[in-house]
């Protein structure tokens, strides 16, 4: 390693102030500093630090995403071989490969549109590039459909980094979730690429249903009686599936074994905050246990309270979406209350507009809009008991 | 007596080279100095020139919008340089020692007898008002106030922090003198807080005059702040006085003696130190005879007055800082490392659990200067919460001083607050950013705007 750090050294006055590449300054330090924890030491204030930093962070984040991610893979070639009949003749391997081909360009896609735009705002700025695009980054291929043109991918996280992030100010400042920018993005401005039964099996066969269990289930509100209870036998009722994640979907929202082994990792390290986590799963539980006892139509009837949990990408959205630390609520309290009503309003919207069936992404980014708010009435609690306080000893 | 109250928001960082409980012997200090840097706030206005003779206790110089409040020479000797800086600042006054300390005459009293004004003028004339500080601010305390009451921690729960018992020991006498002083200086309690795992010693479980509240947990538990928001938090308008029980000791002294005597015992301690013990020296001190052989010196290395978390780098024959009863010795740590932010990092320490060194908690570490990475922007949430225990929103704070919002600083409680306090706020975060600084910054401003 002494080789490769010398020849940093050698060629770091290049790339500094005077240098032939100063302009390139930004991109120089990026690559330096991922290879290398610099050597600043601390000048004022504490003199040891905690070790952790923000890469640390985020490729803790990046390897909570790695068991989605493998099932993803794998699940994007079991539904291709499934539709087309030859499941049974195909090795795991191959099943593997075929996910893998279908995926990996979408992710390569993602980091270099993403990673381009931020090294070359930071290179602009004159700042360092952020580690925050690590995990968008990631994030963006996951909760795409697998046949997600590669342009329409570009495009949408190119629109997610700039209008998301960057013109707020970059990894820190933005409002909104950047990977999730991105879904709404994809969602509104190419929508019969983002829904219908065609998008999420890789090649399928035409006559292969490739309908995701809440399309299915957004089939419930105009159905009742006996018809109702056969949809929801016929393409609801194998909850192991949904649970496993062998179901049409986005990539890597389909497991809820695979994201709850991502919660594990994010709430043990101490990175995801469990309060969102827990809160977002309690606030969809609360709304469909309201659904069940209001009734009104099959959906509400037959959809069990916990099953919603399961479906589509609410899971995902509770671990890797809501529990972004930029754009969720920041107070401790706030974050109970914010959890709770996107998992609230995601079941709430899922199930009373079918135009929206996949409610998550939109009870995200509203939620993201209203935690500065829910953080402010938090705030004026903690002063207000303050203030409280001096009337009591006055 | 009270209840015990329990901290456990916070982190004991379990620092290597912790000081054994021996009293050992160095050279004695051929130089002291007082550096004004050490009272934030302070402009100080000199009173004796280079080439003048001093008497332990003799004031050097004074504050220029309080002239009542000196600082003294805490030896005999001449001064013999100082030392300033940028825009004719003043950094050090240095006073080269004589062979005997001679020490100015102050009246022996028992405190009890004496009268408030009294007390404060003597304090005020030795020099040793400048060991009384105050909150809000956390800077040294206005004779014209009366606290609301006077807060004494004897405990530190610091990294590698002295034994404060250890400190004290065959000193119960100045002790009680000095608490009975201070009793006589606010119309509320003198609070003495203890905590019955570490302190074990009689000169505080016995102490008299004073009302004493038990703590225990974890750092900053033994912060005078942390201690204050539970039994009486500070509101706006409110003062009360702080002081640490090694410096009761030298209020102690002076009335007991009659004189400004501020010899202490110090902790030399840390993972760069041959064998971490406690040492006899005098506030001030230079620290090149004490640190003098006693260094490892396989690597490059900091040194310290005062702790890891809230000390200040010092050269190695730089001086002790005025309130300072530990030297840490660490690695510098100024150092590239390979892909530092991805190995498991089993000989690093984390509050979160991101290393795998959380499977081993009771690993005293080894940790150096070294940032761990770059300032970032604020990005985590939450992280401050874990280490501060008081109801008051640290990062929410932090960024109203950013803004320099006078209101809303107030409202989210800067009069609690000391940098010390938020000290490990600043270490666990992840975006390195520099919370005590800021935290001062505030309370600089605070200070400029309210008088």
């Amino acid at each position: 390693m002494k080789a490769l750090r010398k020849f940093l050294d050698k060629k770091k006055p290049l790339f500094q102030k005077g240098g032939k590449f100063a302009k390139l300054q930004s991109s120089f330090e990026a690559f330096e500093t991922f290879l290398f924890v610099p050597d600043i030491t601390s000048h004022t204030g504490t003199h040891i630090k905690d070790a952790i930093d923000l890469k640390r962070t985020m490729s803790i984040v990046v390897m909570a995403l790695i068991p989605a991610l493998l099932f993803g893979i794998y699940n994007t070639g079991y539904l291709h071989f499934l539709s087309v009949g030859e499941l049974a003749n195909t090795d795991f391997l191959d099943i593997c490969i075929y996910g893998l081909i279908k995926i990996l360009p979408i992710i390569v896609v993602s980091y270099v549109v993403g990673l381009g735009i931020e090294f070359a705002f930071a290179q602009m700025r004159g700042h360092q590039v952020n580690e925050g695009f690590l995990v968008s980054g990631m994030l963006i291929p996951l909760i795409m459909p697998v046949t997600a043109p590669l342009w329409m991918v570009a495009v949408s996280t190119a629109f997610a980094v700039v209008i998301g992030k960057e013109v707020f100010g970059g990894t820190g400042m933005n409002i909104w979730n950047p990977a999730l920018v991105a879904r709404a993005f994809f969602f509104f401005a190419y929508p019969s690429k983002m829904s219908g039964e065609s998008v999420w099996i890789a090649e399928k066969a035409d006559s292969f249903s490739g309908a995701t269990p809440l399309a299915h289930a957004a089939n419930l509100v105009d159905v009742k009686g006996d018809a109702a209870v056969t949809l929801y036998q016929q393409h609801l009722s194998n909850v192991w599936d949904m649970f496993v994640g062998f179901i049409p979907g986005s990539i890597g929202e389909t497991s809820t074994i695979a994201i709850l082994i991502g919660a594990v990792i994010l709430i043990a390290t101490g990175i995801g905050s469990w309060k969102i986590i827990v809160s977002v799963f309690a606030g969809g539980y609360v709304m469909g246990m309201l659904f069940n006892l209001i009734g009104g139509n099959s959906y509400m009837e037959l959809i069990p309270a916990w099953q919603h949990l399961i479906m589509g990408g609410f899971a995902f959205g509770a671990v890797f979406m809501a529990t972004d630390p930029v754009s969720g609520a920041q107070t401790a309290r706030g974050k109970y209350i914010y959890g709770f009503l996107i998992g609230f309003l995601a079941v709430l919207i899922r199930v009373l507009n079918a135009g929206f069936p996949e409610a998550m992404m939109l009870s995200i980014l509203l939620m993201n809009t209203f935690a500065p708010l829910i953080d402010h009435y938090v705030v004026q609690g903690n002063i207000k008991r303050r203030l409280k306080r001096v009337k009591v000893s006055a | 007596m009270s209840e015990v109250k329990k901290i456990k928001k916070g982190l004991d960082i379990k620092l290597a080279g912790k000081a054994e409980k021996v009293l050992e012997k160095a050279d004695r200090s051929e130089t002291y100095a007082i550096k004004p840097s050490n009272f934030p706030g302070l402009t100080p206005k000199l009173k004796v020139k280079v080439d003048a003779e001093v008497k332990a206790g003799d004031s050097l110089f004074f504050d220029k919008y309080c002239p009542e409040i000196n600082f003294a020479s805490p030896v005999s000797g001449k001064v013999i340089a100082v030392n300033r800086g940028e825009r004719r600042k003043i950094l050090e006054v240095v006073i080269q020692a004589d062979a005997e300390i001679q020490y100015q005459e102050f009246k022996k009293a028992d405190p009890n007898g004496l009268s408030r004004d009294e007390i404060k003028e003597e304090l005020l004339k030795s020099g040793l008002w400048a060991f009384v500080r105050q909150r809000p601010y956390d800077v040294v305390a206005k004779p014209e106030d009366t606290p609301k009451a006077i807060f004494v921690s004897a405990f530190d729960t610091a990294p590698l922090a002295a034994d404060i018992d250890f400190l004290l020991e065959n000193e119960a006498v100045a002790f009680q003198a000095g608490l009975d002083a201070l009793a006589k200086l606010t119309d509320g309690k003198l609070y003495l807080n203890i905590n019955p795992n570490i302190n074990q010693s009689k000169i505080f479980t016995e102490a008299k005059n004073v009302e004493i509240r038990q703590f225990t947990g974890v750092h900053p538990a033994g912060n005078i702040g942390v201690q204050i928001h539970h039994i009486s938090p500070m509101n706006k308008g409110e003062v009360a006085w702080v002081i640490r029980p090694q410096e009761v000791i030298f209020i102690g002294r002076l009335f007991t003696k009659g004189i400004y005597d501020v010899s202490r015992k110090i902790a030399l301690c840390g993972s760069e130190v041959k064998t971490p013990c406690y040492f006899e020296t005098i506030l001030g001190a230079s620290v090149r005879n004490i640190l003098k052989g006693k260094l490892k010196d396989d690597e490059k290395i900091r040194v310290i007055s005062g702790n890891v978390l809230t000390g200040s780098q010092i050269l190695e024959d730089g001086f002790l800082n005025f309130y300072d009863s530990q030297i840490t010795v660490i690695p510098e740590g100024d150092k590239f490392e390979f892909l530092g932010w991805a190995l498991p990092g089993l000989q690093k320490f984390s509050m979160s659990k991101t290393f795998f060194s959380w499977l081993m908690p009771n690993k005293e570490y080894r940790l150096d200067a070294n940032l761990h990475g770059e300032h970032r922007a604020f990005v985590m949430t939450g992280e401050y919460d874990k280490v501060l225990p008081m109801d008051v929103l640290p990062q929410q704070l932090v960024k109203s001083i950013m803004i320099e919002d006078i209101d809303q600083m107030e409202q989210l409680g800067i009069y609690e607050v000391a940098p010390e306090d938020l000290a490990l706020c600043e270490f666990v975060c992840t975006s390195k950013i520099n919370v005590q600084d800021l935290v001062r910054k505030g309370i600089d401003l605070m200070i400029k705007e309210m008088s």
